[in-house]
């Protein structure tokens, strides 16, 4: 849970927004495109610590909290 | 009518001297504030006349070839000037010799920093650009990198490398509006050029159609259009004098 509260920190950040950020958000919810994902991802890996490569299959912010926290 | 780049920061990498100080010039007479990452001469008299324009202009000792260093320096830039909306690449050395003669140090060290220079640069300040959904890019290439030039075999891989890259980040960041272009001069009247002898320049002149060798100014025009155009990117310009049709 604290790993996707953390998350939703980031993409807020990202954004300039306040949105209701929840495990089931997916990144096409969020108008991301692939330039988008690699940055996001980029802040993940620094912010985590975790490796997780530009292709990383994950479609929800749920599904990425809980990659980074396989990957922990 | 005022030019786009009045009040924005634009990095020029080497523009302490030739080239790069005439396209920093021009960008300060356009009401651009200057940053210049720069090795080698003392960069004051060129910052001296760029604030002679009214600009804010500052040097950064960094020898582009090093990553870390880089990052550190664009880091500050974009700190002090509070965002940077251009980017022009100019820093260049030469180590000339035929590749019989050429040492794998001879190469490494043209490449090291005309083309990783312009990597890691371009690398630093692409988030500034993406985030704020603008930006250009100009990478300082050579006619050279097109047509190859006996004794350059280094320098013309670089140059012809940076035109790749060229291509590369503008359909990479086109869709943040973030252009990327190079030009590529030909024989240009720079300290490099005045060292040759009278013969040799005559040469040179005799393989260029318009019959002169040009001027930093026309450089600098072609960079200028590019930083002010922004419905061009992936594109290279020659400033040539007609040297290689």
């Amino acid at each position: 849970m604290e790993t996707l509260k953390t998350l939703g920190e980031i993409v807020n950040e990202y954004k300039g927004e306040t949105l209701n950020i929840t495990a089931d958000t997916t990144f096409e919810d969020l108008g991301f495109d692939s330039l988008d994902k690699v940055d996001l991802m980029m802040q993940v890996e620094e912010k985590f610590g975790v490796t997780l490569g530009d292709d990383v299959a994950v479609a929800t912010v749920g599904e990425l909290a809980a990659k980074i926290d396989e990957l922990k | 009518m005022d030019s786009i780049l009045k009040g924005k920061t634009v990095v020029v990498t080497g523009a302490v001297r030739g080239i790069g100080q005439a396209i920093a010039s021009l960008c300060a007479q356009k009401g651009a504030n200057i940053a210049v990452p720069y090795i080698g001469p003392d960069p004051t008299p060129a910052l001296t006349e760029y604030r002679s324009y009214g600009v804010k202009a500052e040097a950064y000792e960094c020898n582009v070839a090093d990553f870390g260093a880089t990052k550190t320096v664009c880091d500050k830039i974009l700190a002090d000037f509070g965002g940077v909306e251009a980017l022009v690449n100019n820093a260049g050395i030469t180590a000339d010799k035929l590749i019989l003669r050429m040492t794998e140090e001879d190469f490494d060290k043209v490449i090291a920093v005309n083309l990783k220079g312009a990597f890691n640069m371009t690398k630093h300040l692409t988030q500034n650009f993406m985030r704020q959904r603008s930006g250009a890019i100009v990478n300082i290439s050579s006619v050279v990198g097109l047509m190859g030039n006996a004794g350059q075999a280094n320098y013309a891989a670089s140059k012809a490398g940076l035109i790749g890259m060229t291509k590369t980040v503008a359909r990479e960041l086109s869709s943040r509006g973030v252009t990327c272009n190079a030009v590529a001069p030909g024989f240009i009247d720079t300290a490099m050029t005045a060292a040759l002898t009278a013969e040799q320049q005559d040469a040179i002149k005799r393989q260029i159609p318009l019959g002169t060798i040009g001027q930093a100014q026309d450089v600098a025009r072609a960079v200028v259009f590019f930083l002010e155009n922004r419905y061009v990117t992936g594109e290279t310009i020659k400033v040539d004098g007609g040297m290689y049709i």
